[in-house]
């Protein structure tokens, strides 16, 4: 078990709603952006002398931009129907995780300043004036969540606490108090074209190696292209899949399938990031240049159709949002959905009968499947709602023999989130990533003990990692996460791949 | 004392209506900029409409989320919505023969009222989390809407108040002349507290009821790759 410097929950059979304790959670703030990383985003180095009136500007100038947060701010009753919805709240008890707890942080705020009843009888509606501790708990409490949209799933009216947050995360940054890890990040984009900031040579360098492990494994010359001009393929992917296991496992599986399908596609160097942090901290127009990119790639290269790689987050922003942020994409074959996803494009060729698997290859594992919080309640994949859980099951389900689903409760649109989204992905915050994943972790273990599952598929670059790094703090093992097409890397037979017979062969030649 | 009344329920009636069209037109002008439908969602306006049915009239949401404010909140509502149907008779003459048919069961709909509220006054109360996130005004909501029942059933069935009277002073007032009222203890609070209501509707929580038909995670059409939807603001950013 890995060593922590907190409590870590001990895995029960369920997860029960614990009564609240407050201010547990009060103590845990991410590390403050520093100018180098603000400035390049359009924001204050630092926290401005006037934030108290700036922030309140921000909060008018977003009300009066966004429907959700001007709706939502109105709309609650307090019922409580999401109090016990929040896998941050059931993990940490602090009611401030709760989501409308949270929302409140801002809320009373809204009240106090903008409505008659705040205004004037601020005790009687738990309205309270912007002060800096006000400020400082934004900070603490709307970098606790992972903005996974399951507590929207549950309230009457919808009220989404994504929304909320991104909308307080944008005010923070409008005085110049954001989040180091998110707006490092977006700064690495916007200069050298993904999150990790890998210069070209780096990717060339890895997509090279990975050539030579497919060919030595499998005698097939499978190729993994950067910038090739004309290709039909646009394929844009996290980062996180050019070296880290077992991110890189699933790369290897997309240029399998595209090798099948006999299509030419690249990766490229400007647009060699699928994630788009934009979104975490609410900045539209962030958000825009870092999808921007993907456009002007996509012109560049000439390409006909743009996929994109497994990763959760993104893929809202680019199923979501991409045609809104960087459309209209009229320039690409019209045949085919802007942006499409991994899944669906594998999903399509297993329909058309054009892959081959040899199924017993993946025989060393039973599945199960892991829903990232944004693919299932912020997109779709394929025609009919609810694609989005169906076709990356049937993709497993294709190339394994040993599959089951997980506590229905904790899957489809009720999945809790790896505990790691949202910009939440840093080791500052590495008591409320594991704290998080309780449900998560909660659920696994009992389809471990129950059905002999050995491993967790997942198609979220943030949910790998997060689940890398967490899964030791529960006593599991951290290669249990494996990627979705990693599975089908396993399990595809290649035209004139090397059978296992040929393999005996050989090593009897030796 | 009817003249009181008279211009108490004008002024309730403009402050409702003048505030709650202020806050509808604020909805409708500010722009969703992006698709945020909580999926899986319709990927037809139809299917959004069907949606938006289930969710006002079932409370579908809340319906998965937790049973008993699901059961305490649907009653409420429903029982209240028959109940004001029921009051549409001091409003007309003569009487819509449906709202004749319902008269009966608005009164069994009262207690129905009654006991819904109830139930979420106790939730409130004993559950932690939801004591928590209370404000005085919410469990203020709860009592006034409880006295509003309660004087509406004590005038059936306690002391019995000049209904006709009272009808002749609401039609009367739909004309702007100015009827009496029976000065009536029971009646004198039901209509204090509705007034009430009715003035605070459009600046309290009670913005749920026009909220939800503009909550976008519920209102959108699942469809961005098919259909660009851009916002006037973010349009300006592409010039």
């Amino acid at each position: 078990m890995a060593k922590a410097e907190f409590d870590v929950p001990e895995l029960q059979e369920y997860v029960d709603v614990p009564e609240l304790v407050e201010g547990t959670m009060a103590h845990l703030s991410p590390f403050v952006a520093k100018p180098d990383h603000n400035i390049p985003l359009g924001f204050p180095g630092e926290l401005v002398d006037d934030w108290h009136d700036k922030a309140l500007e921000k909060l008018d100038d977003l009300r009066s931009r966004y429907r959700s947060l001007q709706v939502y701010l109105d709309a609650c009753v307090k019922c409580g129907a999401c109090t016990d919805k929040c896998h941050y709240y059931l993990s940490t008890k602090d009611p401030k995780n709760m989501p409308v707890g949270r929302q409140d942080l801002l809320r009373k705020v809204y009240r106090r300043y903008n409505t008659f009843a705040g205004k004037y009888f601020p005790w009687l509606v738990g309205a309270k004036d912007l002060t800096r501790e006000t400020l400082d708990e934004w900070y603490s409490y709307y970098h606790q969540c992972s903005q996974c949209r399951r507590c929207s799933v549950f309230c009457p009216y919808g009220i989404d606490t994504a929304e909320i947050s991104m909308a307080a995360r944008e005010i923070l940054d409008s005085v110049g108090y954001g989040q180091k890890y998110c707006n490092e990040i977006i700064a690495k984009v916007h200069e050298k074209g993904n999150n990790l900031g890998l210069p070209g040579p780096a990717i060339l360098d890895t997509l090279e190696g990975l050539e030579e492990d497919v060919e030595e494994e499998t005698g097939v010359a499978v190729k993994y292209p950067l910038d090739v001009k004309g290709a039909e393929i646009l394929l844009v992917t996290p980062s996180a899949d050019f070296f880290a296991e077992p991110h890189v496992d699933g790369l290897i599986g997309y240029g399998k399938v595209f090798h099948e399908a006999g299509v030419s596609w690249t990766l490229s160097t400007t647009a060699s990031e699928a994630g788009n942090f934009g979104m975490f901290i609410g900045s539209y127009e962030n958000m825009r240049r870092v999808a921007l990119r993907i456009r002007q790639a996509a012109l560049e290269l000439g390409v006909k159709r743009i996929v994109f790689g497994e990763c959760g987050h993104a893929w809202r922003v680019a199923y979501a949002f991409l045609n809104t942020l960087a459309g209209p994409f009229d320039f690409l074959d019209p045949r085919y959905p802007v942006p499409q996803h991994i899944c669906e494009y594998t999903y399509d060729l297993i329909q058309q009968g054009k892959l081959k698997f040899d199924k017993s290859a993946n025989d060393d594992m039973t599945l199960t499947f892991h829903d990232s919080c944004n693919v299932a309640r912020a997109t779709r994949m394929g025609d009919k709602p609810g694609g989005q859980f169906d076709i990356p099951r049937a993709v497993i389900k294709a190339v394994c023999n040993n599959y089951v689903d997980m506590d229905h409760e904790t899957i489809g649109e009720k999945t809790f989130c790896c505990g790691g989204g949202g910009g939440l992905l840093t080791d500052d915050l590495m008591e409320i990533r594991v704290k998080g994943a309780l449900p998560r972790m909660t659920a696994l273990q009992n389809v471990i003990k129950d059905e002999g599952v050995t491993h967790m598929a997942a198609i979220c670059a943030i949910c790998k990692s997060q689940f890398t790094k967490v899964l030791p703090y529960y006593g599991m093992d951290m290669d249990q996460i494996v990627s979705v097409h990693q599975l089908v890397s396993n399990a595809i037979v290649l035209t004139g791949q090397n059978t296992d017979e040929d393999e005996d062969d050989a090593n009897g030649d030796a | 004392m009817s003249t009181v009344y008279a211009l108490l329920f004008i002024v309730a009636t403009v402050v409702l209506v003048i505030g709650l069209a202020r806050k509808i037109a604020q909805y409708a002008r500010t722009p969703a900029p992006l698709k945020i439908p909580t999926t899986p969602a319709p990927v037809t306006q139809t299917g959004v409409v069907m949606r938006m049915f289930r969710e006002v009239v079932f409370f579908e949401s809340l319906f998965k989320s937790t049973k008993w404010t699901w059961v305490f909140g649907w009653l409420f509502h429903m029982a209240l919505f028959v109940v004001l149907l029921r009051h549409l008779r001091y409003f007309m003459d003569p009487v819509w023969l449906p709202i004749q048919l319902i008269q009966p069961i608005g009164v069994y709909a009262g207690f129905a009222m009654l006991a819904g509220l109830a139930g979420l006054l106790v939730r409130r109360i004993f559950v932690d989390r939801v004591r928590y996130i209370s404000a005085p005004s919410d469990y203020l909501w709860l009592l006034v809407l409880l006295l509003i029942g309660i004087s509406g059933l004590m005038m059936k069935f306690v002391s019995h108040t000049d209904i006709v009277m009272v009808k002749q002073f609401f039609t009367g007032l739909m004309g702007f002349s100015i009827g009496t009222l029976p000065v009536d203890f029971p009646l004198i609070i039901h209509l204090t507290l509705v007034a009430l209501l009715m003035i605070l509707f459009p600046f309290s929580k009670l913005l749920h009821v026009p909220g939800i038909f503009f909550s976008p995670s519920r209102n959108q059409v699942d469809n961005p790759r098919e259909k660009r939807h851009l916002a006037e603001w973010a349009k300006a950013m592409e010039e």
